[in-house]
């Protein structure tokens, strides 16, 4: 007798109705259905698509050469206010449109938000999960170095790396990185730690898997939902502060343009032309906005709570 | 009519879940007499505990009472208000849970927590309160009691928590004692204890009614006079407890005794009900219970039994006692 | 007296099996005071035979589900050692164990934990067999087919998720993982606790089945004494880390010799008698940091005597095959298990 037939004889035996208790919906459909339900997600995720287009497509969507200085137009008002419709909001005190120098940093703020995210994720989920599964030495020494880390003040942190880096793109996403990933690292070692206990990663351990694979393909999975809505919220918070380091001259340099770069410039010319900085601003508002809201209704629709075991 | 403490008239309470709604309880009828210690008997999702919460008015959204009548000495629960059923709650109706741990407040202390119920209901002054409650621990078997009563919860053990929550349950000499699952976190030893002490409490201090929820068919024939068996929100069955263990009639009754081990038994072949239980969002037409039933015939898909009583009081909702 | 389980032909020999768990102290005591330790497994020994279900029973804090971890090796023993078919299972280097952990698996109490949600069936199941290289691709599906068959699913539910599942179902899935390697021992703690009755009566009887079939030794962890006279050969009865009695399951509950179990017996809730006096001891179970004197079961012991809080009972073999660690073993009065007395 077969080891099949011999099965069976047990499945008639244990007389169990092999009923699936429901069925299972793809992962996307569910939540583009989620989106669609919810005000604050459609309207999260509409804005952050517009801005995502932007910032692609900015060299593409730009009106005007942003590099470009017309002197006759310097302080041109916006078209609402007596301007030109080729200058939407008007030029700086360079001439120079500044519709289309917030458009092209959307580029920059973006690209700088979701790297610097990215790699705080990576480094703090490893270091998290190697601290919460092992224990001991290295959960001390890395849990000792996050503490450290965070006792220095943000911007103190920042000037440091730009005098050993000296000041612009990638020492700006380093500094930002350094700064965000103890987040990560907390939030994953206490997730770690709670499914280190979980029967699952015991059967994987009886079982004979090596440490490594079931950090990864066990524990891993299962703590990125909680990670991915810390992530979309700080995405925002990056950008701000990319605004803020460049507003202070330690981030961005010019011509490489940034909202934060033209906040600082518009800075000295609030009484000729306000939207030199309402610009800039606006950019920001918009952007964070959209993130807020989406990772907000991230973090009521996924709830770890409510996904958890 | 004295002799009835509580009447359940056709409750039904639903549940709004993202898959549709759920039949927790389905038109439901019962009756407890007063002193009388029943048994509500069924496996998970079976809807005992949601008749439990019902009584006493402890359903909130997305759970809803729908319909029927409670009647507690004499008058409906369901159309009191809030504030009329906070008073009955505690002093004239309580509730024993499942898990100590939850149920006391882990940052006050013991005494306290019992006092702070009884004064709500009386008039009684603090001092007085606090020899009541020192008088119902010492009842309940806690030793040391005044010395206790300042503890908090995390320095007892299971047992005695629950003993501390039975002693809140009993200080207002309640009508009616509403206990789900109230030993099935314990250990058996503990487990003996407590229901011990349950049964002789409730004679003694206050002649209580009981409703016993439980899944264990063997603490409810330990404790109980009378036994009421659901499946899927309904109820199929009511009958005295000796009646029901030697002569279950409802099949869903029999296959359930049937696949429980038991230790007064030789090495049995266990028969276990094929199947798994009836979903509640979406049941089985007619008889809830047929696609299981080994006795299923047409008139089981088609129509849903109703509860009747039989000549010897036994109450059974099956087709197969329906003469009809 | 079966030979099964004399030491020669044991599948399992465990040998004063000893774990302590330091306890946290504050800074002083730590300094100054006594280390103190959660007395959670002590000097536990017993064999389980070729094919034979064995039962280990305690209420909380017995140290049985901690016996079970420590044989599976999810835990290391502070003492002791545990012989698998003559391989010293402690002694074992990294290589080894990794490779010789295909002979001892487990499964847990817990449907709902005890599968990884993210995993598919498929990959769940597999798991065993790819993380030693056993089968591949098409021989890895048609295995896992099988290994579905056999616990009373169908090949179809591998593409699907566990929380579509029941708890039942989950449990069945559970099993089918843990035969994956064909072990030879199979360590089921609380397999069937946090199911419905009606279910535990399916899942028992398939266990009965993949047992013999198999050909499995099996360590049964329960609280539940019913559901260990219906599955086991023989009993071990733990209290307080310690075994205070190990026999035939027959013998156990027809003449139990050791109070505790007895006492136990007697607590059990039937569905059947129509008895309604509580056969209570008192107290509760006392803390594993300060576990009593002598015989830990003493404070509550009907039997005990001054002898008893002054030394601990050997445990010795009272009649054939039947060991009890007791000063006073005495025959109970008749037991219950007779129906109609």
């Amino acid at each position: 007798m077969s080891a099949i037939e011999d099965a069976e004889t047990v499945a008639q035996v244990s007389q169990l109705d092999a009923v699936v208790v429901e069925e299972h919906v793809s992962a996307w459909r569910k939540f583009f259905a989620e989106i669609a339900g919810s005000t604050k997600g459609l309207s999260g995720f509409v804005l952050l698509v517009l801005v995502l287009l932007v910032a692609i497509l900015s060299d593409v969507i730009m009106p005007q050469d942003h590099t470009e200085q017309i002197i006759a137009n310097r302080f041109l008002p916006p078209v609402f206010a007596g301007g030109e419709w080729a200058h939407f909001l008007g030029c700086d005190n360079l001439g120079r449109d500044i519709f289309s120098r917030v458009i092209l940093s959307t580029q920059t703020s973006v690209a700088i938000g979701f790297l610097v995210v990215l790699i705080a994720m990576t480094i703090g989920s490893a270091l998290g999960a190697i601290s919460g599964y092992f224990g001991g030495f290295a959960d001390t020494a890395i849990m000792r170095l996050a503490d450290f880390q965070l006792s220095i003040p943000f911007i103190l942190l920042a000037i440091i790396f730009m005098a050993i880096f000296g000041p612009g793109f990638w020492s700006l996403v380093v500094a930002l990185s350094v700064a965000i990933w103890v987040n990560y690292a907390r939030l994953v070692r206490g997730e770690t730690l709670r499914l280190r206990e979980l029967e699952f990663v015991q059967a994987a351990r009886s079982i004979g898997v090596r440490d490594a694979a079931i950090i990864v393909k066990h524990i891993l999975p299962n703590v990125f939902p909680s990670m991915v809505v810390m992530a979309t919220l700080d995405v925002a918070w990056v950008i701000i502060f990319e605004a803020a380091l460049s507003f202070l001259g330690l981030g961005i340099q010019p011509p490489m343009p940034s909202w934060g770069v033209m906040i600082s410039d518009g800075r000295n010319y609030l009484f000729e032309s306000e939207w030199m900085t309402l610009g800039p601003a606006l950019g920001i508002l918009i952007t964070s906005v959209a993130i807020n809201l989406f990772g907000d209704f991230l973090r009521d629709t996924y709830d770890p709570k409510q996904a958890r075991l | 009519m004295t002799d009835v403490l509580l009447e359940v008239d056709d409750l039904v309470t639903h549940f709004h879940t993202k898959r549709g709604v759920v039949q927790a309880v389905d038109h439901v009828s019962l009756t407890v007499a007063p002193g009388e210690t029943v048994g509500l008997v069924g496996e998970s999702g079976c809807g005992k505990s949601a008749m439990g919460q019902s009584i006493m008015r402890l359903i909130e959204s997305p759970g809803q009472i729908v319909g029927g009548r409670v009647l507690f000495e004499g008058s409906d629960l369901l159309g009191k208000t809030p504030e009329e059923v906070r008073q009955i709650r505690g002093s004239r109706i309580t509730m024993i849970f499942q898990d100590p741990t939850t149920t006391l407040n882990p940052v006050f202390p013991i005494g306290e927590q019992i006092a702070e119920v009884f004064r709500y209901h009386t008039d009684v002054g603090p001092r007085e309160a606090k020899e009541r409650v020192i008088d119902m621990l010492a009842q309940v078997g806690i030793p040391r009691p005044a010395e206790r009563y300042a503890d908090y919860p995390h320095e007892f053990s299971g047992g005695m928590q629950q003993r501390v929550i039975i002693a809140c349950a009993l200080i207002l000499h309640p009508a009616l004692i509403i206990a789900d699952e109230p030993t099935t976190a314990l250990d058996v030893t503990v487990q003996a204890q407590i229901l011990s002490l349950l049964n002789e409490l409730q004679a003694s201090v206050s002649n209580t009614a009981v409703i016993l929820i439980s899944h264990d068919l063997g603490v409810v024939a330990q404790m109980c006079e009378r036994v009421c068996v659901m499946y899927a929100g309904n109820l199929i069955e009511v009958a005295s407890t000796d009646r029901i263990l030697d002569g279950p009639k409802h099949p869903y009754t029999v296959g359930l005794i049937q696949s429980i081990p038991r230790l007064d038994m030789d090495r049995q072949q266990l028969a276990p009900i094929p199947g798994s239980v009836a979903d509640p969002i979406h049941p089985p037409s007619g008889c809830k219970f047929h696609p299981r039933c080994p006795h299923a015939f047409a008139r089981c898909s088609a129509e849903r039994p109703v509860l009747r009583r039989l000549p010897d009081g036994h109450q059974v909702a099956c087709h197969l006692f329906d003469d009809r | 007296m079966s030979d099964r389980s004399r030491q020669g032909n044991a599948t399992l020999a465990v040998r004063n099996l000893t774990k302590h768990f330091p306890v946290r102290q504050d800074l002083f005591n730590t300094l100054f005071g006594d280390k103190q330790v959660v007395h959670a497994v002590d000097n536990v020994s017993f064999n389980i035979g070729r094919e034979e279900t064995f039962g280990l029973v305690g209420e909380s804090g017995s140290g049985k589900s901690t016996t079970g971890r420590l044989i599976a090796r999810l835990t290391e023993p502070t003492s002791g050692g545990v012989t698998l078919d003559g391989v010293d299972w402690f002694a074992l280097d990294r290589r080894e164990l990794r490779r010789r952990r295909r002979d001892v698996q487990m499964i847990f109490q817990n449907p709902f934990a005890s599968l990884d949600p993210r995993w598919t069936v498929q990959s769940i199941v597999a798991e065993p067999l790819a993380t030693h290289g056993v089968a591949t691709g098409a021989e890895l599906r048609r295995r896992v087919a099988e290994l579905l068959v056999a616990v009373g699913l169908e090949p179809s539910h591998a593409q699907r998720f566990p929380h579509q599942f029941s708890g039942g179902q989950r449990q069945r899935i559970g099993l089918a993982r843990a035969l994956a390697l064909s072990p030879k021992l199979l360590i089921a703690d609380e397999p069937v606790s946090a199911l419905d009755v009606s279910v535990q009566a399916q899942i028992l009887n398939m266990m009965q089945e993949i047992q013999q079939r198999y050909r499995l030794s099996v360590l049964f962890i329960s609280h539940d004494l019913s559901v260990v006279k219906y599955i086991c050969d023989r009993v071990a009865v733990m209290y307080l880390g310690e075994v205070v009695e190990v026999t035939e399951t027959d013998t156990l509950f027809r003449a139990p010799l050791h109070p505790y179990t007895q006492a136990l017996l007697a607590a059990i809730p039937e569905p059947t008698t129509k008895r309604r006096t509580f056969a209570a001891i008192d107290g509760e179970i006392p803390s594993p940091i300060h576990p009593p004197s002598g015989c830990r079961f003493h404070p509550r012991c009907p039997r005990a005597q001054a002898l008893c809080s002054q030394k601990a009972p050997a445990f010795e073999e009272h009649a054939p095959g039947h060991w009890a660690a007791c000063h006073f073993v005495e025959t109970p009065a008749p037991a219950r298990g007779r129906r109609g007395e």
